[in-house]
């Protein structure tokens, strides 16, 4: 294995960002490998921006750190900047420019731009380079925008909510386009979401925050391996189930139960009766959406049974 | 050329979708040994979905027997599926439709019978997860 493709593509140590009194993300620490596509969920205010904000470089740490492919991101440092693409939520263009201007612009500022790649895309989609920024659809300009990023040829693609403005079929033909490159040039993509359903589809990582504390982190397949839905008699305690208890349900006579625990661990505590069926995406992810932040213990984020470490 | 589609609210992981979908093509006819399967971007930028995933649904086929990859060129289909009415042998199928009528005789619905199926083969399923369980105790 080359000593590139074993550096993390992210890694934070006791990342943490304080406003004034008030802790932004605090005791954030996790590892992402390169050519991951990682879903960064949470409720408003738990410090997804935050977290891409620090990792982009448009912000400075308060404590800790976050490094891509090894460095250490500094704030407004040239050699961040260039490391990592960052398309926010609002997809700033200048609305005036026309396209071309648009690109000419992207090209004067990145000394890695790939013109003939910004020109194929534009020609592909069949955006005219003449048509003001302003006279586009959302659609068109969210492309624009991703085009931006794409072409300054960066490993690192960091997507904050991208397609909360875009109707169904604008969102679909621009995450067809950052997957299709995802596959042909290995780019490791971060995308903040709340459309749980259609991060399913897209990552095979995930980070859920709450409260600015990192809750769950790890492969997507290890997390759901790690964990269970069982169906149980009413009575059963939550101390007779395997793993901690993240939701619970309870009917007359049975009761319905998310838990941390991986197969093994259900087997043995495995009692006749008891049913056992995998845990879904969603269900995972809203467990921890709705369970109270909690303060992770000192020098470790809470993380699953399945966390891959 | 071979084309997947994904239905987001299934509830079914994305990569067994592709792999039932191939399975099911070949069942009907529709995928042939020699067939080329689309490539992996193809399947990423077609549907939007993870490449990994993609890459996940090809490894599960080849580990059927069921599809290879040829370096350079792509994955290509290899195996065959028995269609249902080659597999299941005369004696298999008589006796199916003897339970299936008695079923009927006592009462049961087509719902009873599809949920009697199911908890059955829970059932079998959990005592063979048991014995593997115990047996991977057993040289643990």
């Amino acid at each position: 294995m080359t000593l590139e493709a074993s550096v993390p593509a992210l890694r934070a140590d006791r990342l943490g960002k304080q406003y004034g009194h008030v802790w932004g993300l605090r005791d954030c620490s996790f590892e992402v490998p390169a050519g991951s596509v990682v879903g960064l969920v949470g409720p408003n205010g738990a410090g997804k921006t935050t977290l891409l904000a620090l990792t982009v470089g448009l912000l400075a740490p308060t404590e800790g750190q976050v490094a891509v492919f090894g460095e250490p991101s500094r704030a407004q440092t040239e050699g961040t900047l260039a490391r990592v693409s960052y398309l926010a939520q609002d997809h700033p263009l200048y609305r005036n420019f026309t396209v071309g201007d648009m690109l000419r612009f992207g090209r004067s500022m990145n000394p890695r731009w790939d013109h003939a790649l910004a020109l194929g895309r534009m020609e592909a989609l069949g955006i005219p380079l003449a048509r003001k920024i302003k006279a586009l659809s959302g659609g068109q300009q969210a492309q624009v925008a991703l085009t931006l990023a794409l072409a300054k040829r960066t490993p690192l693609l960091a997507l904050d909510e991208p397609v909360a403005s875009l109707d169904p079929v604008a969102r679909l033909e621009f995450m067809q386009d950052v997957m299709a490159e995802v596959a042909d040039k290995g780019l490791t993509v971060i995308i903040a979401s709340h459309v749980i359903a259609e991060l399913e589809r897209l990552c095979d990582w995930l980070l859920v925050l709450t409260g600015g504390r990192l809750q769950l982190s790890g492969p997507l397949d290890g997390l759901l391996a790690g964990h269970a839905v069982l169906t149980v008699p009413r009575q059963t305690q939550d101390a007779d189930l395997p793993g901690a208890v993240l939701s619970r349900t309870d009917s007359d006579r049975h009761s319905t139960v998310l838990v941390a625990a991986d197969q093994a661990h259900v087997a043995a505590a495995w009692q006749p009766g008891w049913l056992s069926e995998p845990a879904g995406f969603e269900q995972l992810v809203l467990a921890y959406l709705r369970r109270p932040p909690v303060a992770a213990p000192a020098g470790r984020s809470m993380v699953g049974e399945g966390t891959a470490r | 050329m071979f084309r997947f589609r994904l239905d987001g609210s299934s509830g079914v992981p994305p990569y067994l979708q592709l792999v039932h979908q191939v399975r099911q093509s070949l069942l009907l006819g529709y995928l042939r040994e020699g067939d080329q399967l689309p490539t992996v971007k193809e399947v990423a930028g077609d549907l939007a979905i993870n490449p990994n995933t993609v890459v996940k649904a090809y490894r599960q086929l080849e580990h059927e027997g069921l599809a290879a990859g040829r370096p350079g060129q792509g994955t290509f289909i290899i195996g065959t599926l028995a269609t249902p009415s080659e597999w299941a042998s005369e004696a298999l199928r008589d006796s199916l439709e003897k339970w299936l009528r008695d079923a009927a005789e006592a009462g049961l619905s087509d719902e009873a019978v599809t949920a009697l199926i199911a908890a059955v083969r829970h059932d079998i399923a959990q005592q063979v997860e048991a014995e593997h369980v115990e047996a991977e105790g057993r040289v643990g």
